[in-house]
């Protein structure tokens, strides 16, 4: 069981209000992301649900039982820090059964869950190794497999993979929800990077400001952003705002139109523009067209293989089922 | 690329430090040469002891017969190891609570701790002492024990803030995350990542102590004196003590030059730091 209620939970640093009082509900066995730019207090969040920071008001209840105030050794959560924190006169075996040697667990339960973790997390081989001697993918495992052997009631991670290369971030990614899924226990995870968010959440917490700007799955986030933030935080690249006469037109302040709704062509469309800087991935051409219409900068997308170069003249077509509204507060039109 | 260094300006930089270092030495081998001379010979001008060739032990022999080497030596051990060891108990927890859970004050209470040792120590000597008469330890191993122990706390308190505070915080988070009281997590992660700091600690903290002279030769008479105070026995003002005195502070010396002797490299690398991690 893994189920977290925060109400009212709020943080002060000083005379700074780093999390205003907010409520969050996180359910049993969810894989819940908090994302938000850096500095938006997802961290701050993440240690008052550990324990690591005393909550200023408010209180958090874990499986039904009040655990404001109770020390993080006696939570029955696991964590995983960004710089996987491992103990580093320790070998990995010993890293990898702390957390069962402070629980006393019987010995030969002991190793059972050590073999078992080592076998899922590949690290047979390493378990006599000290962790400076292994690779950063390495130590996330054995970071992780720190977290697993315990199994704890919830898995906390704070941005896991923003020390490894992009090729490890993507398998590492993988596994941890390739984890999840076998463990179905309750994953909370921070990180300042939507694409992890989008792939790997069940449910994703907007944070910007220690505010919650919307609570909601990868694709409601997507396809109902309620504030401009969120519309112009999740999805890559991002959302072409655009203000004045075309916004009001559609009754709004503000209009948002994804790249990927937008449709390019080189014969005819609602706009007009020329092509400046592209970016070529292969699957996906991403054009950054300057309109004539609108006087700004568009950013398109098209398909691999489009022929267009810079200085081409070319024309837009936005798809309006997709067009996003906002009012003058950036809320969200319905 | 390597710093390129001229034979020439090499050959120099030796010269000067080997010069530094000799002067620095030069008092410990003199007092090394005037130890295996006779009296006679060891008030002669400095230049006919360094050349006359007449070496004897005469004087260790001497110096044996009329005092207790061996007690004085037992007694400086007791004291030096006894207080730093004692010193650490109290320690290791101040300044984990100033390393890692830093208040207001926690600056204020260092500097404060510091300021502790600018004050002269003759300055308290008439009321320790009289505390001392009237607990009834003078003269005993455990009141200086414990005396010594609060003259170097602060030295140690302080290096060990330096050690602890390079031992990042995450990972002691990670202790707590998984499940360790604060006892656990002090013995099983803080204290064996600080190890190479804290035998730094230790180290200086027994050679401290074991050199200390002022209290122990003011709270000391004969049961609990050590060899500071066999040292001071051979300073007197008549007769001929020069080679005996030379002799009875080779011998109090020696121990703690061997140990720091086959220390040097941990002492070294505790005191310039970045051995953790
Ligand atoms: N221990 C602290 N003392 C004072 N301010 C802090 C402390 N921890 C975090 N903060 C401040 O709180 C804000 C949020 O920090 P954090 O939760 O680490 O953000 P994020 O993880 O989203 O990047 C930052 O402005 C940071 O400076
Ligand atoms: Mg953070």
């Amino acid at each position: 069981m893994g189920r977290i209620q925060l109400s009212q939970v709020s943080k002060v640093f000083g005379d700074v209000e780093v999390i205003p009082p907010l409520d969050l509900d996180i359910e049993d066995g969810e894989f819940m992301v908090f994302v938000g730019p850096s500095g938006c207090g997802k961290s701050t969040l993440l240690r008052l649900i550990a324990g690591l920071e005393d909550v200023t008001t408010g209180s958090i209840v874990i499986d039904g039982s009040d655990a404001t105030t109770v020390p993080p050794a006696k939570r029955g959560l696991a964590m995983v820090f960004q710089s996987y924190a491992l103990y580093p006169h320790m070998s990995v075996r010993k890293n990898i059964a702390f957390p069962m040697k402070m629980a006393r667990m019987p010995q030969d339960e002991q190793v059972r869950r050590l073999e078992a973790a080592a076998q899922v997390l590949n690290l047979t081989e390493y378990l006599d190794r000290r962790p400076g001697q292994l690779s950063g993918g390495q130590r996330q495992r054995v970071a992780i497999g720190r977290a697993i052997v315990r199994e704890p009631a919830a898995f906390l991670f704070d941005e896991p993979l923003s020390n490894l290369d992009a090729a490890l971030r993507v398998g590492m990614r993988l596994e941890i929800s390739e984890l999840h899924k076998r463990l179905q226990t309750t994953m909370v995870y921070v990180t300042h990077d939507q694409v992890e968010a989008m792939t790997m959440a069940d449910k994703i917490v907007v944070l910007h400001a220690g505010v919650i700007e919307q609570v909601g799955s990868p694709l409601e986030l997507y396809r109902s952003p309620q504030n401009t933030f969120v519309a112009g935080f999740i999805g890559s690249p991002k959302m072409n705002f655009i203000e004045g006469p075309e916004a009001a037109s559609h009754d709004a302040h503000t209009v948002g139109i994804r790249p990927e709704h937008i449709d390019v062509s080189s014969g005819s469309g609602t706009w007009t523009g020329t092509v400046g800087v592209s970016e070529h991935l292969g699957s996906d051409t991403f054009f950054h067209v300057t309109v004539d219409e609108l006087s700004q900068l568009l950013t398109v997308r098209a398909g691999g293989e489009v022929d267009l170069h810079y200085g081409d003249t070319i024309h837009l077509t936005p798809n309006l089922d997709h067009l996003h509204r906002f009012d003058e507060r950036g809320l969200r039109i319905s | 690329m390597a710093r390129s260094v001229k034979t020439s300006r090499k050959a120099v930089t030796t010269l000067v430090a080997g010069t530094l270092g000799l002067l620095m030495f030069f008092p410990v081998l003199w007092i090394v040469i005037l130890s295996f001379k006779s009296e006679g010979d060891a008030i002669k001008a400095p230049l006919a002891v360094l050349f006359s060739t007449d070496w004897t032990t005469e004087s260790y022999g001497a110096v044996q017969a009329r005092s207790d080497y061996l007690k004085h030596f037992s007694n400086s051990v007791v004291i030096s190891f006894g207080s730093t060891f004692l010193g650490l108990l109290v320690a290791i927890p101040a300044a984990w609570a100033m390393a890692f859970v830093p208040g207001k004050r926690t600056k204020d209470v260092l500097m404060w701790m510091l300021s502790t040792k600018m004050l002269p120590p003759v300055g308290v000597l008439v009321p320790i002492y009289l505390i001392f008469r009237d607990l009834g330890i003078l003269d005993s191993r455990v009141g200086l024990v414990f005396v010594l122990m609060m003259i170097n706390l602060p030295i140690i308190i302080w290096m060990l803030f330096t050690y602890f505070r390079e031992i990042p915080g995450e990972i002691l988070e990670a202790a707590r995350m998984d499940g360790a009281s604060l006892r656990e997590e002090i013995i099983h992660v803080l204290t064996p990542m600080a190890i190479p700091g804290i035998a730094s600690t230790v180290l200086l903290n027994i050679i401290l102590a074991w050199n200390e002279a002022f209290w122990t030769l003011n709270l000391t008479s004969a049961k609990a004196a050590p060899l500071t105070a066999f040292i001071a026995s051979y300073s007197s003002p008549e007769g001929l003590f020069y080679a005996k005195l030379s002799a009875a502070s080779v011998m109090a010396i020696a121990p703690i030059l061997i140990l720091g002797w086959f220390s040097q490299k941990q002492l070294v690398r505790g005191l310039t730091f970045g051995a953790v991690k």
